[in-house]
């Protein structure tokens, strides 16, 4: 790549010239409330699955997002989503409504970063002018396909994470105003034998750790460089893990680190190690972190969505968990 | 007073039992189904090596309503059909004896999934 | 960078366990009360109905597992289990959840292939366990009894 072996240098820089966060009832009771675009009343919102509830979620994220933009569906060359469910079907589901070409995506909880990183290639390159990326995620449905029914008496273990019920929509365009991607690093699959699934933020942790590495090192950049290095969602424990792994490089973030996860709620929420999610990342970067770029409170961010790739089957057949981390830098215009 | 100390042993067994299961969801990240599993099997062994009863005496529904009874019914209903049919009350004898539980299981399951939906967590 | 060895272990040392002694007397406690009310109709059914020992502990048995499926059915359970963890799962009204909760959650997908299908999604262990069990168990007292 033109930056280094993983990291791409955008010569031209798209904006993000809009974004749009919808959160479920129990994100809208946290610490980062006033900043959701939209708080649901209650998560089915008046359909009749989850799955359903989630996927009007996201369709709703990314009409507004674009109507945010000034833009019209047709103005917008290509959607880049994903989510969660077996098949992506929230996103495919999504864009079954909407009259733009999709591109369907997945890489678990990163996925978002997949999608901003994707999407700024497109629209360097000059094939497309305008670009949706956007994720969701629901509590609901991942207990449903990862985990246990609703109603069965389990208990969360101390490092066990929330799923967020949530979807964020950025869009993307050569011209316009909002801060500009400037640079990518795509991660590499990062494999440390975790094998507990109720532990993934130390599962995630080393990839994040060698994407956060390979791009100060390939930009030749120092920690600070950045206002604030933004993960997606290693929760409390997880990112204890990312400052011991950086340590060990030389790297120290603990001044300027920030996870979504930890950020969505707050600890009367007994949520444990913090939120998680494809649509966490998505759903605070697309409302906190671009009203802090509105109000000049941050010039410069990495922002590292982070994502397990496990799936039941791999867990049940002995499977440790993979992680993956993309790393998109965003500054002011 | 009788009474009173049963009610006191029951809530003791039972309490204990509970205990070692949260011991092991807490240290061995056990799933739910494992945890059932492994009582129920300690309660067929306790049968199968004849203390069952012995321990039923004193706990009641300590031992009982714990799925280690449940376990503990399925082997006491295999082995007295097999004095009683041979071997095809080797086979019979368990689910015939847990019948009583397992409809009930069933019946209530049914019944409750077409009167209510589930709801998520907060 | 730390290697993966000395980071799984990093992780086994550093692994917050700090709420679990909170939920030890919790779970001894709802487990033993949830026994003693099996206990209390136990002696109900004993003492008012003219059935034998063992008819009483299958009617005690069906009745805690009507309590415990309505108390799932109406969404307590859950809430139940999240405090008292092993208390109620371990007890026979755990096993009535373990069934009821499947059946109820996938009762989006239809009543044959939602409901009926995943019904013994969790307690599906306990039944094949629990018969696989006795049957092994009567047929070493069958071979037993045959010297």
């Amino acid at each position: 790549m033109n930056g280094g072996e993983q990291t791409i240098v955008f010569e031209r820089k798209p904006h993000i010239i809009a974004g749009y966060g919808i959160v479920g009832p129990k994100e809208g009771e946290g610490p980062l409330a006033q900043y959701f675009d939209e708080v649901a009343k209650d998560d089915l919102f008046d359909q009749k699955s989850y799955e359903k509830a989630e996927c009007k979620m996201h369709l709703l994220a990314i009409e507004r997002a674009i109507e945010r933009a000034g833009l019209h569906e047709s103005d917008v060359c290509a959607l880049l989503s994903g989510d969660l469910l077996n098949q992506i079907i929230s996103s495919s589901f999504s864009a079954r409504e909407l009259d733009i070409p999709f591109l369907g995506l997945y890489n678990a909880c990163s996925t978002f970063g997949e999608a901003l990183i994707l999407g700024s290639i497109m629209l360097t390159s000059g094939s497309m002018q305008k670009v949706a990326c956007s994720t969701s995620s629901h509590f609901s449905t991942a207990e449903r396909q990862y985990r246990y029914p609703l109603e069965l008496g389990t208990q969360m273990t101390p490092t066990a994470q929330w799923t967020v019920t949530g979807s964020g929509c950025s869009v993307l365009s050569m011209d316009g105003e909002g801060p500009v991607v400037t640079s990518a690093t795509v991660g590499k699959v990062v494999d440390y034998d975790i094998t507990d699934a109720n532990n993934m933020g130390a599962a995630m942790a080393p990839a994040a750790a060698f994407t956060i590495a390979t791009h100060l090192r390939e930009l030749r950049r120092k920690a600070d460089y950045y206002d604030y290095i933004v993960t997606g969602d290693l929760g409390i424990f997880g990112s204890e893990m990312l400052h011991q792994l950086l340590l060990s490089e030389g790297i120290d973030i603990a001044e300027n680190h920030l996870d979504c996860g930890k950020l969505i709620f707050d600890e009367t929420q007994k949520v444990h190690m913090g939120g998680s999610g494809a649509g966490c990342s998505s759903s605070v970067f697309n409302t906190y972190f671009l009203q802090q770029f509105k109000e000049d409170k941050i010039k410069r961010m990495l922002f590292v969505p982070t994502g397990a790739l496990l799936s039941k089957v791999s867990s049940l057949q002995g499977e440790s968990i993979p992680g993956i981390a993309h790393a998109v830098a965003i500054e002011v215009a | 007073m009788d009474i009173f100390l049963q009610f006191l042993q029951a809530f003791a067994v039972g309490g204990f039992i509970c205990l070692i299961g949260q011991l092991l969801i807490n240290y061995t990240k056990m799933t739910s189904s494992r945890i059932l599993v492994i009582f129920l099997l300690l309660g067929a062994l306790l049968e199968g090596v004849q203390l069952f009863d012995p321990i039923e005496s004193f706990a009641g529904c300590g031992i009982t309503i714990p799925i280690v009874g449940f376990g503990a019914v399925l082997v006491k209903g295999a082995v007295k059909a097999m004095h009683e049919t041979g071997l095809l009350g080797v086979l019979t004898g368990g689910i015939v004896a847990g019948a009583a539980g397992l409809a009930a299981a069933i019946l209530f399951g049914f019944l409750m999934s077409v009167l209510f939906k589930s709801r998520t967590k907060s | 960078m730390i290697q993966k060895e000395e980071y799984v272990e990093l992780v086994k040392k550093t692994t917050p366990k700090s709420k679990e002694l909170k939920t030890l007397p919790i779970a001894f406690a709802v487990g033993g009360l949830i026994c003693c009310i099996g206990q209390a109709f136990r002696l109900i059914y004993s003492t008012f109905l003219p059935i034998g020992k063992v008819t009483a502990g299958s009617l005690t048995s069906v009745t805690m597992i009507f309590i415990g499926s309505l108390l799932t059915g109406v969404g307590i359970y859950d809430k139940i289990g999240k405090v008292a963890g092993a208390g109620s799962i371990v007890p026979i009204t755990g096993f009535a959840n373990s069934v009821v909760s499947p059946a109820m959650e996938f009762n989006r997908e239809g009543v044959v292939l939602g409901v009926m299908s995943k019904m013994f999604v969790v307690a599906g262990p306990v039944i094949v366990s629990g018969v696989v069990a006795s049957i092994v168990i009567a047929l070493v007292y069958y071979i037993v009894g045959l010297f």
